[in-house]
């Protein structure tokens, strides 16, 4: 492979891991905040469990934003450097103003939120959870903005061939970003809601599967308590509030994410039309919407796919809210690139082996057809099967079936899917450019840039293999140890983040013998610390 | 010289020296996890003395970085892209590293705990290694032709300056962080670490004093010479206060130390932010590679409001946690059993 090639697929690679740990942060972060609001407001101790049993979870795959968001900062100019230069006076501003206004407040309020318990006021204590919840969907807001502004570039004159920014205003309400970025932060709920549904189902159903809670006469839960174990009735409610409100937040956020989508979509035939042809894999004009389409997607020769079923009129709402207007296909969209854009690249010697190539418009189909496809079933199924979860729990458990069970934690991973499919689809949808020219009379049309042109020149292709092995290698490890630690944390339930749960746990402490010192709750309460690495 | 751009090679300069002086302890205490801990018991001190404020202060390097791209993309393309392998290695250790801390913790053999000590520590000495290393080669110069691209191969930007300013981090960041324990723990933790302070002081501070001194020598002003002897008086003060057992006044010392010491360097330097070691025609300078006057104004107005902000709410951090971590106050760890 060269060059171009390792360098787009640890981009790739790299963010989307990255965008695995990011919804779920964005989502638990404010359903954490808002559970232990009810238990400031109520005081009552399933709320505080919630708290600390979500809230642990919560720091686990926090972390791991935290460590691969330093790569996402530092790969533009490690792997990108013509791309940086080339955008740096408009790109850059969103990435420090995400710096100064979200992630200095983010980190250290939730620094103070984890080792704040015993250190802070209940209220003070509580405020700086929202600090933190609400800085990160600050940060979703501005790195959005860098995202939509490629898609989509406003607020810029070019001045000897560079973009520069004449209007910043203009970037930071770009419309592009005004749907991205409430449809992105419903997907994150979305895979937040999933998450707790999923995880309470299963304590739940161990719950019934231990004979703890059991169904009465009248088909209604009774809820059973075992001593000392922290399975008591408050226990129960912990599982069913948080099944409840994960399922809710699961139905309504898909509806919110269909409803901004479908914005997306309709400002997207006009920003990008060639996106969404390839979405639809449409070679020619047309208004039909296919489900399914067979053909060699991957030859990225329309001519060779046949849409098997079709729903009339589908397309032309998606672009235009009627059932008549034609939305334009592959084939007709291709002369009109070519026209504008070229058919080959520029005999310059920044696009280096490549100079001179032809251009191919059309995207690797395969990708934008079924990741738009997977982002919108996933998302649904899930929505679902939230649904008939509600269902199912009205009686205040959940049935004693395994397979349902297994299906609900299975389940969790539908939203993670949908959110992936969704950044794929948006970005290999809008290749061959990295910043993409926009047809669109409100954008600057001569703004663009190929992707083939972004690529450092001065950076080796044995650096990047070396880089994309290594990253690559250690996520791959890092994600093992992350799953493993968030199960072992969901199987010891709430006690897992609230030891004292368990009167006279065990404990397996190693060498205190040889400090000689040896806490216990006996002496000085108030040295210990209530939270401690 | 135009306001903006310098302005800005000043606000960067600063967030480097905040960076150095927060993320600079808890470098060193990530470092000392293996070189001055003995029992699990001082590991788990030494962690949480840094427990609540490490990730605000990595954000310093974040800002330092999304603001160099934001002011000075063609330094921000031309550093990052040149210095690709040690980069690669400086995220590598700051990855290991704050998954560690977070999940050192979170498993109850002693196994689980060495391996994440070993990434704690290793992973400090490598980032604070590559870091002091892309600061001091900015500063003396890369390789770079006339597009600001790296010629020369791979390992085209190695030599003995990258290797004075990686050590100058490394030992810089252990002698801060000893000084720091002496402030924040009780006991036998904390004389032990004032011992170790005054006996590595002097040879700690030397190789950032010598970079200093290198650049002060190549492009220095006569106000370079003030900041370097300033600088030095630093690190007399704060070992002799470290005597005296005034350990606050030390720290300040320390502090006095780091930021005429990078005053020094970043004065020094300037106007130039990158120099060609190819041709003096190449360098990058303050003024060829900023961002427009436009996009400063707005980054000004920004910083304006936010850095104060910072400073207010991270100083209030440390006020809150400013009590001292002993042994004592180390809650029993305990294993996480399924249910
Ligand atoms: C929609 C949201 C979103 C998107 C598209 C991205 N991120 Fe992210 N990022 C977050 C939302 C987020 C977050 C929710 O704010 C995180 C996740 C976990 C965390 O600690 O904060 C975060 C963490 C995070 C951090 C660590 C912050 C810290 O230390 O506290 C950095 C440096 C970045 N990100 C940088 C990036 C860059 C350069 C991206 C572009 C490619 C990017 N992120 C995509
Ligand atoms: C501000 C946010 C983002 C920016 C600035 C950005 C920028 C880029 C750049 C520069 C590339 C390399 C050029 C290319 O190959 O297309 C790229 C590719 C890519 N990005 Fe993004 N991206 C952002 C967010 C995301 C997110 C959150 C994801 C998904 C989780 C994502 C997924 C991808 C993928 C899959 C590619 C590879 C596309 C390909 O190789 O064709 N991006 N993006
Ligand atoms: C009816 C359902 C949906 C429709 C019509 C829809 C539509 C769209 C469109 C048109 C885009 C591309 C925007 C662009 O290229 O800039 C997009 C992107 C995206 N979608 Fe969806 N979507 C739907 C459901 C979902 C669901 C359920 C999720 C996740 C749970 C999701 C997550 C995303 C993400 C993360 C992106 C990329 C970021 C962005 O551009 O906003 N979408 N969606």
């Amino acid at each position: 492979m060269e060059a171009l090639e390792l360098a787009r697929w640890q981009f790739g690679i790299t963010t989307v891991y990255h965008f695995l740990m990011v919804p779920l942060t964005i989502g638990l972060g404010l359903l954490v905040a808002i559970m232990q609001t009810m238990w400031v407001r109520t005081g009552k101790a399933q709320y505080l469990r919630m708290t600390k049993f979500w809230g642990k979870l919560f720091l686990i795959n926090f972390i791991m934003g935290v460590a691969t968001g330093l790569v996402q900062e530092f790969q533009f100019g490690m792997a990108w450097s013509e791309y940086s230069r080339f955008v740096g006076d408009v790109f850059g501003a969103p990435l420090a103003m995400e710096a100064l206004l979200a992630f200095f407040v983010e980190s250290v309020f939730l620094g103070l939120w984890i080792f704040g318990w015993d250190r802070l006021p209940k209220k003070l204590h509580l405020a700086t959870i929202w600090g933190a919840s609400i800085a990160s969907i600050m940060s979703a807001y501005f790195i959005l903005a860098a995202n939509s502004w490629m898609q989509h570039p406003v607020g810029v004159e070019m001045v000897d061939g560079r973009p520069v920014l004449v209007d910043i205003w203009a970037v930071l309400t770009n419309n592009t970003l005004l749907v991205a970025f409430p449809h992105t932060i419903l997907g994150a709920f979305s895979v937040a809601g999933g998450f707790l549904l999923g995880i309470s189902w299963y304590h739940l159903w161990k719950r019934r599967r231990d004979g703890i809670d059991t169904i009465g006469p009248d088909g209604k839960v009774l809820v059973g308590s075992v001593e000392n174990t922290g399975r008591d009735a408050a226990d129960h409610q912990v599982w069913l509030r948080s099944l409840r409100i994960g399922a809710v937040v699961a139905v309504v956020s898909f509806a919110g994410v269909a409803v901004t989508g479908d914005l997306q979509a309709k400002l997207m035939f006009e920003q990008q039309p060639m996106k969404m042809a390839a979405a639809e894999a449409a070679c020619h004009d047309g208004t039909g919407f296919s489900v399914l389409s067979v053909g060699n997607l991957g030859s990225q020769n329309c001519d060779d796919i046949v849409a098997v079923i079709e729903v009339p009129g589908m397309l032309s709402f998606m672009a235009n809210g009627d059932l008549t207007t034609e939305v334009q296909g592959v084939n007709s969209l291709v002369p009109q690139y070519q026209a504008q854009y070229g058919t080959n690249l520029p005999n310059d010697p920044m696009y280096g082996e490549r100079a001179g190539m032809e251009i191919d418009y059309v995207p690797v189909m395969e990708v934008t057809y079924w990741g738009f496809r997977m982002m919108i079933t996933f998302g649904a199924v899930a929505a679902f099967a939230a649904a008939v979860a509600l269902v199912m729990t009205r009686r205040g458990t959940v049935p004693e079936s395994k397979r349902l069970m297994q299906l609900a934690v299975f389940g969790i991973l539908a939203p993670f899917g949908a959110n992936a499919a969704g950044w794929i689809f948006t970005e290999m949808g809008r290749q061959p450019f990295v910043v993409a020219p926009n047809p669109d009379p409100n954008g600057i049309d001569n703004v663009f840039m190929f992707t083939a042109a972004a690529v450092s020149p001065g950076v080796s292709t044995a650096e990047l293999a070396t880089s994309l092995i290594a990253f690559t290698a250690v996520y791959s490890v890092l994600l093992v140890v992350e799953v493993k630690l968030l199960v072992r944390y969901v199987r010891g339930g709430v006690p897992s983040a609230m030891p004292d749960l368990i009167p006279q746990h065990l404990h397996d402490d190693d060498d205190d013998s040889a400090s000689g010192v040896t806490p216990t709750s006996k002496k000085g309460d108030d040295d210990v610390l209530a939270f401690a690495y | 010289m135009e306001f903006l751009p310098t302005l800005w090679f000043v606000i960067i300069a600063y967030l480097w020296t905040g960076y150095l002086l927060l993320e600079g302890f808890d470098l060193g205490v990530g470092m000392l996890m293996k070189l001055f801990a003995r029992t699990d018991r001082d590991r788990r001190v030494l962690l949480n003395t840094v427990g609540p404020v490490w990730d605000g202060n990595e954000v310093w390097l974040i800002t330092a970085g999304a603001a160099t791209f934001a002011a000075f993309p063609l330094w921000y393309a031309s550093l990052f892209s040149t210095l690709y392998l040690p980069l690669l290695l400086v995220l590598m250790g700051l990855i290991f590293r704050a998954v560690g801390f977070e999940y050192r913790g979170k498993g109850d053999t002693a196994a689980w705990r060495n391996r994440w000590d070993w990434a704690i520590a290793l992973g400090s000495l490598v980032s604070a290694f590559g870091i002091g290393a892309a600061l001091a080669l900015t500063t003396t110069g890369l390789p770079i032709n006339a597009n600001g691209d790296r010629e020369g191969g791979a390992f085209a930007w190695f030599n003995g300056y990258a290797v004075l300013g990686g050590s100058a981090v490394v030992l810089f960041s252990l002698v801060h962080a000893l000084g720091f324990l002496v402030l924040k723990t009780d006991g036998d933790i904390r004389d032990r670490a004032r011992r170790q302070f005054l006996r590595w002081l002097p040879l700690g501070l030397l190789p950032l004093a010598g970079w200093a001194i290198v650049v002060h020598a190549a492009g220095g002003k006569s106000v370079t010479m003030l900041t370097l002897v300033l600088a030095v008086a630093g690190a007399v003060y704060a070992w002799a206060m470290a005597r005296r057992h005034r350990d606050g006044w030390s720290f300040v010392g320390m502090a006095v130390f780091l930021a005429a010491g990078t005053t020094t360097i970043f004065t020094a330097a300037f106007p130039v932010v990158l120099p060609s070691t190819l041709d003096a025609a190449f360098d990058l300078t303050v003024s060829n590679a900023s961002s427009s006057g436009y996009t400063l104004g707005v980054m000004s107005v920004v910083a304006l409001v936010g850095l104060p902000a910072v400073l207010v709410y991270q100083g209030w951090t440390y006020w809150v946690f400013r009590k001292r971590v002993s042994r004592s106050q180390i809650p029993t760890a305990h294993a996480v059993r399924a249910q």
